[in-house]
């Protein structure tokens, strides 16, 4: 701790004790309720709103010195959400950072679950801008929570059967509601819902901070998660019909990059380190070529 | 006494109660997992792991019940000094400590609200020891199923009927910590 604050005059990790007690508190409360939404009293953190104050916070709360953390926006380790928040934990709490999944022992997301596979022993937080499934289908907060109480999911699936009724299939791609352990129905935060299988039974622990929102909830390891559907429309994933440009992966979720003014458009991997991964065991895609000789 | 209740607590706050944190979550995300805790010597009888967790959890904003043994003028003083959690009496309590024995009835301990069932107590229990054989637990945390020699099943699994409410459970031996949240299916074997 001395040389921490020596460095920055930060407590490790950033926030204070007290704070980090509150915040700890209801990470295991909401591990032993899985999928409730635990209040907790949010700080104000040195960010704004909306770039993961609710992740940064059950980070921090979460971290030791041992860490190595990995950070990630979209998928992408390079973006400025993810060197910002990286950046902010290497001066606050002094940790190891890296690009790689498989190296990761707390993973900060927004919005994507990594490609690999996740093991026992690693943290998976997420960044959630809005934590109640029901919030846009019910704007007041004692009513959602009555509805939580009484397990009174039904307008959830009549918002899913209008879907169909709309547009024949459930057009919900993302944020797509988890129904956990048979109890609560969750926000999964807005992962695509190509990433939904993933929060099933994942070895993780799987923790989510809304920090405007002042909500905290978890999803323990092998917890179940189940997408909510229909008998007869099944929840089906979905993700662009291509292959990535650059490593040839058909299995994993892609981005599309517009490449010119004349409707060029290419498709890559949203998780960068999947994908640079790939490359560097040889795997090629369609529009890959080499560094040119003496490019930095 | 006065010097006693001085020390015993953590040296260096941030960085032992972040590594002591994350074996208690580690032991509450996978109930049934037998971790080790250090940084707190606290006067006997409470163990080092009642301590630390203690340390970890417990502040002036939350109401602790010291049960049966543990409610000693040495304890009381050591959570005065390192802690400042008010005393208070079992239904009121966030955390208690204690034997099994000295909490009961357990179902006396605040259970949480239907709207709001995180308002509930966790309960830091006393062992004698802590070994993976005896009553069978499944449920989320647990891949197929484990096994944590409980003091009963009984209590258990009249509190996993009361899920979503219910209280949570922090077993404690020496060093060594586990966890039983109320979403733990328990059976005797």
């Amino acid at each position: 701790m001395t040389e921490h604050l020596a460095a920055g005059a930060y407590n490790f990790a950033y926030l204070d004790e007290q704070t980090k007690r509150m915040i700890r508190r209801a990470i295991l409360k909401g591990i032993a309720v899985p999928g409730y939404q635990v209040p907790f009293a949010s700080r104000e953190m040195p960010m704004p709103y909306g770039w993961g104050t609710g992740g940064v916070q059950v980070t921090a709360a979460c971290l030791v010195p041992e860490d190595r953390l990995k950070v990630i926006d979209q998928g992408a380790d390079d973006t400025t959400n993810a060197v910002s928040i990286r950046r902010f934990f290497q001066r606050t709490a002094g940790v190891a950072v890296t690009e790689a999944t498989g190296q990761a022992t707390v993973i900060q997301t927004r919005h994507r679950i990594p490609e690999s596979a996740l093991k026992q022993g690693q943290i998976l937080v997420y960044q959630v801008p809005i934590p109640e499934p029901l919030r846009f289908l019910e704007p007041r907060e004692t009513e959602t929570r009555k509805m939580h109480e009484l397990e009174e999911y039904g307008l959830m699936h009549v918002k899913l059967y209008e879907d169909i009724a709309r547009h024949g299939q459930i057009a919900t791609s993302y944020a797509y509601p988890v129904r956990v352990e048979g109890r609560y129905v969750m926000d999964p935060s807005p992962i695509p819902k190509f990433d939904n299988p993933k929060l099933s039974g994942n070895p993780a622990i799987q923790l989510f901070g809304a920090g405007r929102e002042q909500r905290i909830y978890a999803l323990p390891p092998w917890t179940q998660a189940v997408s909510l559907d229909f008998d007869d429309h099944p929840f089906e994933t979905s993700k662009a019909p291509h292959d990535c440009d650059l490593c040839g992966a058909k299995d994993s979720y892609l981005d599309e990059v517009i490449t010119d003014d004349q409707g060029g458009r290419m498709f890559v991997c949203s998780d960068t380190d999947y994908c640079a991964g790939r490359r560097a065991r040889g795997m090629k895609g369609r529009l890959w070529a080499p560094e040119p000789e003496g490019a930095a | 006494m006065i010097t006693d209740a001085l020390e015993g607590g953590f040296t260096e706050a941030p960085v032992q109660s972040a590594r002591a944190f994350r074996e208690i979550l580690e032991a509450m995300a996978r109930p049934g997992t037998i971790r080790r805790v250090q940084g707190a010597t606290p006067p006997a009888p409470l163990s080092i792991a009642a301590g630390v967790a203690l340390l970890v959890l417990a502040d002036p904003t939350t109401r602790l019940h010291l049960a049966g043994e543990a409610d000693c003028p040495a304890v009381r003083d050591w959570v005065a000094f390192h802690i400042g959690a008010p005393l208070a009496v079992a239904e009121d309590a966030d955390f208690a400590v204690g034997t099994w024995e000295a909490l009961q009835p357990s179902l006396r301990f605040r259970i949480g609200q239907p709207d709001y069932p995180d308002r509930s107590a966790t309960l830091i229990v006393e062992c004698d020891r802590l070994v993976n054989h005896g009553a069978c637990l499944t449920g989320p945390g647990i891949e197929t199923a484990t096994w944590l020699n409980l003091p009963e099943t009984a209590a258990f699994r009249a509190n996993r009927a009361l899920f979503p409410l219910g209280f949570d459970t922090l077993f404690t031996a020496g060093d060594r910590i586990a966890g039983l949240p109320r979403s733990t299916r328990v059976e005797a074997i």
